[in-house]
């Protein structure tokens, strides 16, 4: 296996300190944005647009660069991203499930 | 015949995209050309993701269909500071202290790979004492909740029962993951600094530590998200 010691393989990921550094700037003005939304008390379908995109931006900053996944090959990032998506089939299936129980719970317990 | 000599002498130059898929499957090969601890950690944590998401998932379905009033967390996670009223104070620091051991596990992966042991010991514990400060700052939010606001899993005085049943599980749940990761990251940084990774020769056990700790702050963004900004 010594050959292999000059490709990336062996010794694993290495990438200059400065792109960690940029991220780690970045999580930090995404995060107080994300804060300000609340301290600016922003309601509505700006409210969840704005957590949901910097949500959403911090995960992927994390992901593809401090666990490296941009790096990797294709054929793990398939099995690590492909399969949470049977997740959103669960959110969905919860979110009218809870909407049915709402409603249900409004035609038999309303107090009139 | 030379052609088949040449690939299991040399396996480095595979294509990319999609023939890079079939071809790592395919081969006559290992699939994934990483440690084997790691692919396992990306598993495990794949699996992770399940639970935290079934948590995740059961709160949005209590939280839709309760027809009482959800307790509003930026003012139930409000804290008075120095005199001034500010909501969500000690989520934001705690957020703010969880990215930054997220950073110096980032360059501790780094510096290890490099075989700088003084600099790779010294940046995983700064992580470990971070996440340990962020157990401790959870510690005194579970203490104000459950003493001075009377929260309780089966109900409280601000509203929906559910909230406290909610909260103590998805933030229990990570906080037990927190501490475990600064036990583990504690264990490996005193293998870093005996040279334990010099003698065997690799530094991909920081970097498997590394994907374990960055998950745990991956988990926590979208509790914040989802919890205390919803």
């Amino acid at each position: 296996m010594e050959h292999t010691s000059s490709t990336h393989a062996v010794e694993g990921q290495q990438h200059p300190i400065k792109i960690y550094l940029w991220i780690w700037l970045l999580l930090f003005v995404f995060s107080a944005f994300s804060y300000l939304v609340d301290y600016l008390q922003l309601q509505g379908y700006l409210r969840w647009t704005l957590i949901l995109t910097f949500m959403m931006l911090k995960a992927g900053f994390i992901v593809a660069i401090f666990m490296h996944l941009a790096w990797e090959r294709l054929a793990l990032k398939l099995v690590i991203l492909v399969p949470p998506l049977c997740l959103l089939v669960l959110i969905a299936l919860m979110a009218i499930e809870g909407d049915y129980t709402f409603l249900t719970r409004l035609a038999a317990f309303a107090r009139s | 015949m030379s052609d088949h000599a040449m690939t299991a002498a040399q396996p480095a130059p595979s294509p990319g995209g999609l023939e890079g898929v079939a071809a790592d499957w395919s081969a006559d090969k290992q699939t994934f050309p990483v440690p084997w601890g790691k692919a396992m950690m990306w598993i495990f944590l794949l699996s992770d993701t399940f639970i935290f998401t079934c948590f995740l998932t059961s709160y949005m379905n209590v939280r839709i269909s309760t027809t009482v009033p959800w307790p509003n967390p930026s003012e139930v996670f409000a804290l008075t500071l120095f005199g001034t009223h500010v909501p969500l104070a000690l989520i934001a620091i705690m957020t703010m202290v969880l990215i930054t051991s997220s950073g110096t596990m980032a360059m501790a992966v780094n510096y290890g790979y490099r075989r700088h042991r003084a600099n790779t010991t010294a940046l995983m514990l700064i992580t470990a004492a971070l996440g340990a400060t962020f157990v401790g700052m959870q510690a005194f939010e579970w203490a104000k909740l459950i003493i001075d606001e009377g929260v309780r899993p089966w109900g409280n005085p601000m509203g929906a029962p559910q909230f406290g049943s909610a909260f103590f599980m998805i933030t229990g749940f990570h906080g037990l993951h927190v501490s475990a990761g600064v036990v583990y990251l504690i264990v490996v940084a005193m293998r870093v600094w005996t040279g334990f990774y010099d003698r065997k020769g690799t530094y991909e056990t920081v970097e498997i530590a590394g994907l374990y700790w960055h998950f745990v702050d991956l988990v926590w963004v979208f509790i914040f998200a989802f919890f205390y900004l919803w």
